[in-house]
């Protein structure tokens, strides 16, 4: 028979019952159920196919370590793959599937890989798949074929192609106690805490708290446990210093006491409450935390240790006294330590018959003996399993005599008729979290086991999270954790609860595994062997770290959680070392596969901030396509009925050089620099003079980083004696500005000088063409605009339409050109003021296009050719190095690299086949389409230009400015563009400015 | 990690940017020294333990901070405003280059 439900017993509501499918089929369990449980009360012992040999496969334990049973759960189009069955809450409508069987669970056809077995070893992949060196199959093509099928063939579940339609949440929580984990410990010590005044948050990765209380069938004070717990527990929900956070996974433990958690908030229901997210992801900070995480049993390793009916001991008893479900009718165990016996008794109590009980130590305690013999089992004392028998469930188990000082095997075999094997290894207490938390984990020799590091962040452990294993130890030791971390000390005479149970011995004996003929699996959902541990170590990787690697033990997603002890056991004998001197892998977050979309909560999707100009509705209003630049929204063109983009910023930058154009420059970097030495400041920063600058008047500069790469360019003015103000380039506003701040913080903290970012106080419009001084002249008041009044590079102040303006008379388009600049307010209100203004002129709006058009025809550099490589010389600006001071990047910038003759430089281009450029396109001497070479440069911006007549771009060239004259070729092998083009002079159009000085 | 700014108090690391190694020492302005401007502008200290840092405090109040952090144990011992303060020196600093 198979396992089945109990006739009474365990935390279940029995009155309720859950229809839920899986695999398509219509099952029923209770509410409280798992879905490990309900599949079990039903009947059901295979759950999956594992990885790489597609073994058959049942559940092996009853909580978050399990490697086996990993299911995939379907809501609508939404697929959740490789959840543990044992953590997933049964609610009406529950369709789950099992993973890695083709066609069906029961028939797979790739189980064939099981007699293929000794030829997927480790490193299998790694040895087999190399892709051929040499010969028709070499490169990776054919690799990438095989790969193709193995990755069908291995593997877990299949992810799900549909949107994620849940909405998930973040939320940030502070609080003096955190305590993780709500078994005896973790119960004790919120308590504590909390009636000593501090905030306490608890947080069980379960939906009911008691952890071990649960499932122990101990009393504590004189009640069944698990009524012990759920009375502190309700406590605990009404306390006013407590939250309490059901299904609540604390999976990374960060610095300054910072811990990360997945509340699970709705996967268990088939509704989700208005509003509820399906997870949340908390950031919890905290003073303290106390770790009550418990232990996690460990398995044996021995040849079928992994056929559907073989189980964890304590697995099988928290199925049975949680759940009511009986792991199997006849029960054999298969021990090296005193708790399996606790879990024999539970089950026999349940209802099952205990067949045997086979420990691998020579001697038993008569404690245990009287629990064994009150079972009635046999007790097979110095004997081990030695394999198991059935195929997609176990039929029977056979034992042979076993010395466990020496691993031999003796004697005859035997066989024993059962259907269920419990197997316990002793226990591993569940340290991730202090691992994350710094130092090294401590062996113990006498519980075979990893205790807790020194604490290296402000953290206190409690019970058999310490190795302390019994529920009386817990309770105490919750108790005082949960007083020292809320600041207090435990007294001699507290009273507190005692357990009844009787006393085993925490200690197991060294056996982690029985060495016999066949498969005896160490990380189950990785199908890693023992065997392939030792072959590993045969071939040379004797560190743990790469022994994980190549094996991939403990990589799967359950991380190893009850095989990483094994392993290191089997690789340190194999080393012939200590396990501690073999040592374990630093444990790293998450402790517990983490949804993504909980990480992301609220930020999916676009979640940049839009930067709009004051003129922004008036541009969307008059038909201008908006283009992304950084994180704004500037027009592109504002296209006319019917034209294409080149034919409109061809239309928009001609009309501004034959009458006027007008443009939105509000984007520009603006920075206020105020202050006694703000010219000083500025002849530091920038690499021509500053300081010589008359009031009313504004200078193109250049910055430099330190190493004497040019950085950025702009424009500043300067308004008053110590008040200047600094335009940067859109892109490089918040860097100019944090490279400012250093400066005086860090570099120049006598100078002084305040910087204030008023990008988004001024709205700023320019006006350019032949027509622009007569527009300015008649919408400005208060102040003429002539030549004398506002020379090349002047500032004047006035009004335009009763708004305080600033105008400065500089030039981007190389026309004769005036930037306006007014609050940010009034924006709009001037802009249109001078559109109604230019009106009888022609003026016209022109938007980025035209802008970069009228910019290449000038030769002026921006980004694209301040590149973070290049030098002032190489962008034709060593005009503007000061002599005559040191400034920032001076010392480097004539290094000899810097200065060669041979390095990029700012060349102009012509297209001589009459076709468009396009930005990123090679320059080549030699034009070869079929195998592009001997790339001389790039091309940075590409236009057509209305002024010439032709397509024409800027290039960096590799010593471009020798080249001047000559002929190259466009090299743009990704869009097919390739033709002859001639090398010029980046000043395109009116070299001499003759048009912007008027 | 949390840097308890001077002016704002324990904030988040995000709120931060890292500046840089806090035991460079800028060559004067005017300085040709190639050597100095190189060590100052490339080299680094990578220290395993207490390490010199300047932060500033860009999503706060933009003041750059002095931080003593152990690069082990993301540990702060101290934050200072940088202003004003001479830079910190590490007694390993450079000596061992000489």
């Amino acid at each position: 028979m198979s396992p089945r439900r109990a006739t009474s017993g365990g935390r279940i509501d029995r009155l309720r019952t859950i229809r839920f499918t899986f695999d398509g089929k219509a099952f029923t369990g209770h509410a409280g159920d798992t879905l490990a449980s309900a599949l079990l009360a039903n009947g059901v012992t295979l759950f999956g196919r594992s990885f790489k040999y597609h073994r058959p496969r049942g559940v092996l334990t009853a909580g978050i370590d399990e490697p086996n049973a990993l299911v995939t759960v379907l809501r609508g189009d939404a697929r959740e793959p490789n959840v543990p069955a044992t953590t997933v809450e049964i609610y009406d409508g529950l369709v789950a599937e099992s993973q890695n069987r083709f066609p069906s669970l029961k028939w797979d056809v790739s189980a064939v890989n099981q007699l293929a077995g000794k030829l997927i070893s480790a490193g299998f992949y790694y040895k087999t798949f190399m892709g051929p060196a040499i010969g028709p199959l070499k490169g990776t093509r054919f690799w990438m074929l095989c790969e193709h099928f193995i990755r069908r063939a291995a593997g877990l579940g299949r992810a799900g192609r549909a949107a994620d339609p849940s909405r998930y949440e973040r939320m940030n929580a502070f609080c003096d106690v955190l305590v993780v984990g709500s078994g005896p410990a973790g119960l004790m010590a919120a308590a504590t805490a909390a009636d000593k005044g501090a905030r306490v948050i608890v947080a069980e990765l379960d939906a009911r708290l008691g952890g071990s209380a649960n499932w122990s069938g101990e009393a504590i004070d004189g009640m069944p446990a698990a009524e012990w717990a759920a009375g502190l527990a309700e406590g605990l929900k009404s306390h006013p210093n407590i939250r309490v956070l059901p299904r609540t996974t604390v999976w990374g433990f960060y610095d300054g006491n910072t811990l990360a958690a997945l509340e699970r908030v709705t996967d268990h229901k088939e509704h989700p409450g208005k509003g509820e997210p399906r997870h949340r992801h908390w950031v919890i900070r905290t003073k303290k935390v106390v770790l009550a995480t418990g232990a996690m049993e460990r398995p044996l390793i021995f040849p079928g240790n992994d056929r559907p009916g073989v189980m964890l001991a304590n697995a099988a008893r928290r199925y049975a006294n949680e759940f009511g479900v009986l792991a199997g009718s006849k029960v054999a165990l298969f021990t090296n330590n005193d708790s399996a016996y606790h879990a024999a008794v539970a089950l026999q109590k349940a209802g099952t018959s205990i067949a045997a009980i086979i420990d691998v130590r020579p001697n038993v305690s008569d404690a245990m003996r009287n629990l064994a013999s009150d079972t009635g089992a046999q007790i097979h004392t110095g004997h081990a399993v030695v394999a198991t028998e059935g195929s997609t469930a176990l039929t029977g188990i056979k034992i042979q005599r076993f010395d466990s000082t020496n691993g031999v095997l003796s004697g005859e075999s035997r066989t024993i008729q059962a259907d269920c094997l419990l197997m316990s290894g002793g226990w591993s207490p569940t340290i991730h979290l202090a691992s994350q938390a710094g130092a090294k984990a401590r062996w113990d020799n006498e519980l075979q086991a990893f205790l807790p590091p020194e604490p290296t962040q402000s953290w206190i452990g409690a019970g058999a999270f310490n190795g302390s294993f019994s529920t009386t130890e817990a309770i105490a030791e919750g108790h005082v954790a949960g007083l020292a971390a809320a600041g207090g000390k435990a007294a001699a005479n507290d009273d507190l609860p005692v357990a009844d149970a009787v006393a085993g011995d925490p200690a197991p004996a060294a056996v982690f595994e029985i060495r016999a003929d066949g498969k005896g699996f160490v990380d189950f959902q990785h199908d890693v062997t023992a065997e392939d541990v030792r072959l590993a170590h045969r071939e040379g990787f004797v560190s743990v770290e790469h022994l994980k690697r190549y094996t991939t033990l403990g990589m799967a997603t359950d991380q190893g959680k009850i095989s990483n002890i094994p392993g290191l056991a089997i690789m340190a004998a194999a080393l012939g070392k200590p396990i501690p001197e073999v040592g374990t892998t630093r444990f790293r977050p998450p402790f517990a596969p983490v949804s993504v979309g909980s990480l992301a909560a609220e930020r999916y999707g676009d979640i940049r901030p839009e930067r709009l100009t004051p003129m922004h509705d008036w541009h969307v209003e008059h038909g201008a396509t908006m283009y992304a630049a950084g994180l704004w929204h500037r027009p592109m063109i504002y296209g006319h009925a019917g034209e294409t983009i080149e034919q409109a910023y061809v239309r928009e930058a001609r009309t501004t050089r034959e009458t006027a154009g007008i443009v939105d420059v509000s984007t520009l970097g603006k920075i206020a620099v105020q202050g006694p030495d703000a010219a000083e400041f500025l002849d530091r920063v920038y690499t021509n003079m500053f300081s010589t600058l008359a009031v009313g008047k504004a200078r193109y500069g250049l910055m430099l980083r330190e190493d004497g790469i040019a950085m950025d360019d702009g424009t500043t003015w300067r308004l008053g004696k110590n008040d200047f103000l600094m335009t940067t380039t859109t892109a490089n506003a918040g860097k100019v500005m944090q490279h400012l701040e250093y400066f005086l913080d860090m570099i120049w903290p006598d100078l002084k000088v305040t910087l204030t970012s008023v990008t988004d106080q001024w709205a700023g419009a320019a006006i350019g063409g032949p027509q622009a001084r007569a527009i300015l002249a008649s919408c400005v008041k208060g102040t003429p605009v002539d030549n004398t009044a506002l020379p090349f590079m002047g500032i004047v102040h006035g009004k335009i339409a009763d708004v305080p303006v600033m105008v400065c008379r500089l030039s981007f388009s190389g026309e004769m050109a005036f930037e306006v600049y007014c609050g940010a307010d009034y924006g709009t209100h001037v802009w249109q003021a001078l559109i109604d203004a230019g009106k009888p002129f022609g003026l016209v709006p022109y938007g980025l296009e035209a802008l970069g058009t009228m910019r290449i025809e000038k030769g002026h550099v921006t980004g694209a050719e301040i590149d973070g490589r290049t030098t002032a010389r190489d962008l034709h600006l060593d005009w503007m190095l000061s002599t005559r001071k040191p400034f920032i990047g001076s010392a480097m910038m004539d290094r000899n690299g810097l200065a060669s003759p041979d390095r990029l430089q700012l060349v102009g281009l012509l297209s001589l086949d009459n076709r468009p450029f396009n930005g990123g396109a090679h320059i080549e001497e030699e034009l070869d389409e079929q195998n592009p070479h001997g790339s001389i440069g790039h091309i940075t911006a590409a236009c057509y230009s209305p002024a010439l007549g032709r397509y024409i771009a800027l290039a960096l060239v590799n010593g471009g400015k020798a080249r001047h004259g000559s002929r190259a070729f466009v090299s743009d092998p990704l869009r097919k563009r390739f033709g002859p083009v001639q090398i010029v002079s980046h000043h395109f159009y009116d070299p001499e400015g003759s048009r912007m000085h008027g | 990690m949390l840097i308890t700014c001077p002016y704002c108090g324990p904030r988040d690391v995000s709120e931060f940017t890292y500046q840089g190694d806090g035991n460079r020492e800028r060559p004067a302005p005017a300085s040709q020294n190639l050597d100095a401007w190189n060590e100052y502008v490339y080299d680094r200290l990578n220290p395993a333990g207490d390490h010199n840092e300047v932060w500033q405090h860009s999503g706060g109040c933009r003041s750059h901070l002095k931080v003593v952090r152990n690069t082990l144990t993301h540990e702060i011992s101290s934050v200072v405003f940088a202003r004003g303060h001479v830079p910190h020196r590490s007694p390993t600093k450079r000596g061992s280059k000489a």
